[in-house]
């Protein structure tokens, strides 16, 4: 890789970001809105929350006092969670604008816990200064878009590449599966918040499916970019797969 | 393998110009569909609004204003966005360069 080539890969990233940054608005984002959930519901995902983010911290230090590249690696992946997550996408069929999740990528890349932990702090702030999603939400939203996506993320991935799948078809499928079962549990908690007396699953299926025109594309979208960030590590940094073991050793060499 | 490293990656930049040409192409559309639609109904909500929102409104539950931030300030949501976005941004391309060097090392 020559100097000028890797400088090119950097503006292109620097480029691609600043164009997505600025197409977004604010209100388009998919997070649960501020007030949205009854207060025992906005604490029970605070609680159910609080574990993961415990760990995730625990193994945030634990792998940078390890490894010193993963505390870049984790600032690059907070970076990338916090602008995939507040771009909003237009789908022109639909005529609504969503937005991917980003916690596949680095529930891959990070591990789950870690990933938590950067959806956390993308949350935190696009709460505190964007007006996307809400303090009292933020449990809520944390569990869905932080834990399920994440874990859904690196699960599948580690299940496909068990099986023998290649990297970009493995990060592809992680990649929509995390976001379809992100904004799946997004219907779960607000079907559990909202219904009152009537009965889950009429309510449950009802937002689920309104989710389904934007979020079919919008699933694609986010295993495109899974897959693409995938490709370019291993072409750039095969060594640091290696080590975040996403890679095995003899597909590193091939 | 250099074979495969360069196929990989013309791939990415495939993929990349293909989602830039989107992203560019895409609001021209939003803006002709705002150009025919009503002006009172308003098009390219997010899905928060036009999911969450709405069927948080049908079941009783009104959104809060928000905390801090509030989005009846002009043009000063889209001057928070942009700040955002070059801290983000900014971050990013720190850390994407620190990885790389960290290879050098």
């Amino acid at each position: 890789m020559t100097p000028f080539s890797r400088r090119k890969w950097t503006i292109t990233l620097l480029f691609a970001c600043a164009i997505l940054l600025g197409h977004a608005l604010p209100a388009a984002a998919m997070h649960i809105s501020e007030g949205i959930l009854p207060f025992p519901w906005a604490l029970f995902w605070f609680c159910a929350a609080a574990p993961f983010v415990a760990l995730g911290l625990r193994q945030l230090k634990k792998s940078a006092g390890a490894d010193l590249s993963f505390k870049p690696l984790a600032g690059f992946m907070a970076a990338v969670v916090f602008i995939i997550s507040c771009i909003p996408v237009p789908v022109p069929i639909v005529g609504v604008c969503a937005h991917p999740c980003g916690t596949a990528i680095s529930g891959v890349l990070l591990g789950p816990a870690v990933s938590v932990v950067v959806a956390a702090v993308a949350l935190l702030i696009q709460a505190l200064f964007l007006a996307h999603g809400g303090l009292t939400t933020l449990g809520a939203n944390l569990v869905s878009m932080g834990i399920v996506g994440s874990f859904t993320g690196f699960f599948v991935f580690r299940l496909l590449t068990a099986l023998g799948a290649r990297l970009s078809v493995a990060g592809f499928v992680a990649g929509i599966l995390a976001d379809w079962c992100t904004y799946l549990t997004t219907a779960f908690i607000m079907a559990l918040g909202l219904k009152g007396s009537a009965p889950f699953a009429p309510l449950f299926l009802k937002i689920a499916a309104a989710f389904i025109p934007t979020q079919l594309p919008l699933g694609i979208l986010e295993g495109a970019i899974t897959a693409g960030m995938l490709v370019l590590l291993a072409k750039k940094r095969p060594d640091l797969l290696l080590k975040m073991k996403v890679l095995r050793a003899r597909e590193a060499t091939q | 393998m250099k074979k495969r490293r360069g196929k990989a990656g013309r791939i990415v930049a495939a993929a990349c110009l293909g989602l830039l040409v989107v992203l560019i192409v895409a609001p021209l559309f939003a803006a002709g569909a705002r150009a025919e639609g009503p002006p009172e109904k308003k098009s390219w909500q997010g899905v928060d609004e036009a999911v969450v929102e709405k069927i948080a409104r049908e079941q009783g539950r009104k959104p809060w204003p928000p905390v801090l931030f509030r989005t009846d300030l002009g043009d000063l949501p889209l001057l928070m966005f942009l700040l955002a976005g070059t801290v983000a941004g900014f971050a990013a391309g720190y850390y994407w360069r620190k990885l790389l060097e960290g290879r050098k090392k």
